[in-house]
């Protein structure tokens, strides 16, 4: 028994159940109502994997402090739920910036199996090893420094602004041809080991460098690549380790990000190559200056309430702005009274309206509005020339209209929401200042546009106060 | 050690074909669980660190481990508990409340 146990057979045929298991959690992803049943799959796949791992550690005779080690792998456990535990219990509206902090965990975590690999087996490494040993600890360098700026922007603890200057681009990628550079070097010449601590230090850095000029309309694309280097960055560790496991949830995290980043290049109408190069965040300064005032027409809670309330069929475009403001239990409440009267409510999302891809369902469905209420832009946008009220909330770039037709405008060709299409257009807005993209939006300026000036949740919950006494 | 490595390069291009065709089938909706609970499947690197902190090879490989397994940990914990935390949230339409 003891001796099965013990054997690579054993180990392996876990992590063949656990592969198996991880492939299924995805499966089950796809539906919300199996995506619980897909969790399960994981944490019982994960379960699995760290028990057979322990146990086979526990009758592998090479151990020489058994005892003292197992003890440091509980503690380091412990002190890993210990920190991991409030991160699972974070806000629903910090989501984006825990999801960047956990990409850097991961990265991390890869990037310090690499080094300590790297020490234990040099000078006697096969290039290839050697290569996909360097590859891991790039990739996973680059991504640990990468997430934590992002989290750091979106948590708003770094500036939100981009920051660019001339030749960033042939900075960045010299950094990063420094750094293959010296991984080419160390597959030549294994011994070399003053210069690791070079490499990983030039990853780091180009980690940085890659994310600060990236304002945060673009981190939805930022996040999703960042999750795909994580992963690939782990599935390298995989072949390091001779792990299939490892290579397999690498491979799946890995062609996750990658397919979010995909479509998150798509809705912003960027090529991917162009995202991947780090050439996103540098929106050509807007044409602005020479924009004279032109005349907009606002109004008040009251009269919101009064069109809303006369309305057959309303559509509410949430955005980020939604999510600063916290306003979206709020919009939950409108959504309620609306329904109450027999209207038609539904929610446009576009795919990078937030901070994260999904971020918008996943406050709407916190604030309880059913999920089938939330519709995709390509299944909505046939629906707003039979609209009669669009609501925007805290969205700005994925409603202008100049992206159809306007050529010179930096965002031309992206696709976004009909709201112009629909009788009337409400828009949620702070003041008539554009968003630090800087692209001003026509759609304030049309015969059917109302701008409602104010916070998006006071606002909101005016209306709500003036559909409720008004009792229609 | 050259048929291990081509072995590895096989699964990874069936595992990626495999992600690659479960995820794209993956609604908008849930985006944001998904990439929450990749983030906890790939902190199953957690199993190589704690092989590191086992053998004990040398101090830095135990200290590196020890330090690796903290993370992968804390991302293996959150990324589960927020998943689920997420998920219990999508409802479908009910019945007005009177």
């Amino acid at each position: 028994m003891i001796d099965f146990l013990g054997s690579q057979n054993f180990i392996a045929i876990i992590y063949l159940v656990a592969s198996a298991l991880f492939i299924l959690a995805l499966k089950w992803m796809n539906s919300p109502a199996t995506a619980r049943r897909g969790i399960f799959a994981g944490e019982t796949g994960m379960v699995l994997a760290i028990g057979g791992t322990l146990l086979q550690l526990g009758v592998d005779g090479k151990l020489q402090h058994l005892a003292i080690d197992y003890t440091w792998v509980f503690i380091a456990l412990g002190i890993g739920t210990a920190i991991g535990i409030p991160l699972g219990l974070v806000q629903m509206t910090a989501v984006p910036q825990r999801t960047a902090l956990s990409h850097a965990f991961g990265a991390f975590c890869v990037t310090l199996v690499g080094t300590a690999e790297f020490y234990l087996r040099t000078p006697n490494v096969q290039p290839f090893m050697m290569s996909v040993l360097c590859c891991e600890v790039i990739l996973g360098g680059l991504t640990v420094t990468g997430s934590l700026m992002a989290a750091g922007k979106l948590q708003e603890v770094l500036p939100q602004r981009p920051i660019t200057y001339k030749g960033q681009n042939v900075v960045n990628l010299g950094l990063l041809a420094i750094a293959i550079g010296i991984a080419g070097y160390l597959v030549h010449n294994p011994g070399a080991t003053h210069l690791y601590p070079v490499m990983v230090g030039i990853a780091l850095l180009f980690g940085v460098m890659l994310v600060i000029p990236i304002g945060g309309a673009d981190m939805p694309t930022v996040i999703s690549l960042l999750n795909s280097y994580a992963g690939l960055s782990a599935a390298a560790m995989g072949f390091v380790l001779g792990n299939k496991l490892l290579i397999v949830a690498g491979a799946l995290d890995g062609s996750s990000g990658f397919i979010l980043s995909v479509i998150m290049s798509k809705a912003m109408n960027r090529s991917f190559t162009n995202v991947v190069f780090g050439a996103f965040g540098q929106v050509a300064p807007a044409a602005a200056g020479a924009q004279e005032a032109r005349p907009v027409k606002s109004a008040s809670p009251e009269e919101a309430a009064e069109i809303l309330g006369a309305a057959s069929k309303v559509v509410i475009v949430p955005g980020y702005g939604m999510a600063v403001a916290q306003a979206q239990h709020k919009v939950r409440e409108l959504y309620d009274l609306l329904t109450k009267r027999g209207i038609d409510v539904q929610f446009a999302i576009h795919p990078v309206a937030g901070r994260m891809p999904g971020h918008m369902n996943v406050l709407l469905a916190e604030a309880d509005v059913p999920y089938d209420h939330l519709k995709e832009m390509d299944d909505i946008n046939g629906d707003f020339p039979q609209t009669d009220v669009s609501l925007i909330i805290g969205a700005n770039d994925v409603t202008n209209p100049a992206a159809k037709t306007d050529k010179s405008s930096p965002i031309y060709g992206m696709p976004v929401l009909d709201v112009e299409r629909s009788h009337t257009v409400m828009v949620i807005k702070r003041s008539m200042n554009p968003g630090f993209a800087g692209i001003d939006n026509p759609l304030y300026y049309m015969d059917q546009t109302l701008m409602l000036f104010g916070d998006a949740k006071a606002f909101v919950s005016n209306i709500v106060k003036e559909l409720s006494n008004s009792h229609g | 050690m050259g048929s291990t490595l081509i072995d590895g390069l096989f699964v990874f291009m069936l595992a990626g074909f495999i992600g690659f065709e479960v995820i794209k089938r993956i609604s908008p909706l849930l985006h944001t669980p998904l990439m929450s609970i990749t983030n906890a499947l790939d902190a199953i690197a957690v199993v190589g660190a704690i092989v590191l902190v086992g053998r004990h090879e040398s101090k830095l490989s135990f200290v590196l481990g020890v330090l690796a397994v903290i993370a992968a940990t804390s991302n293996i914990v959150g990324g589960f508990l927020i998943t689920d935390r997420m998920l219990r949230m999508f409802k479908s339409s009910r019945p007005a409340k009177s």
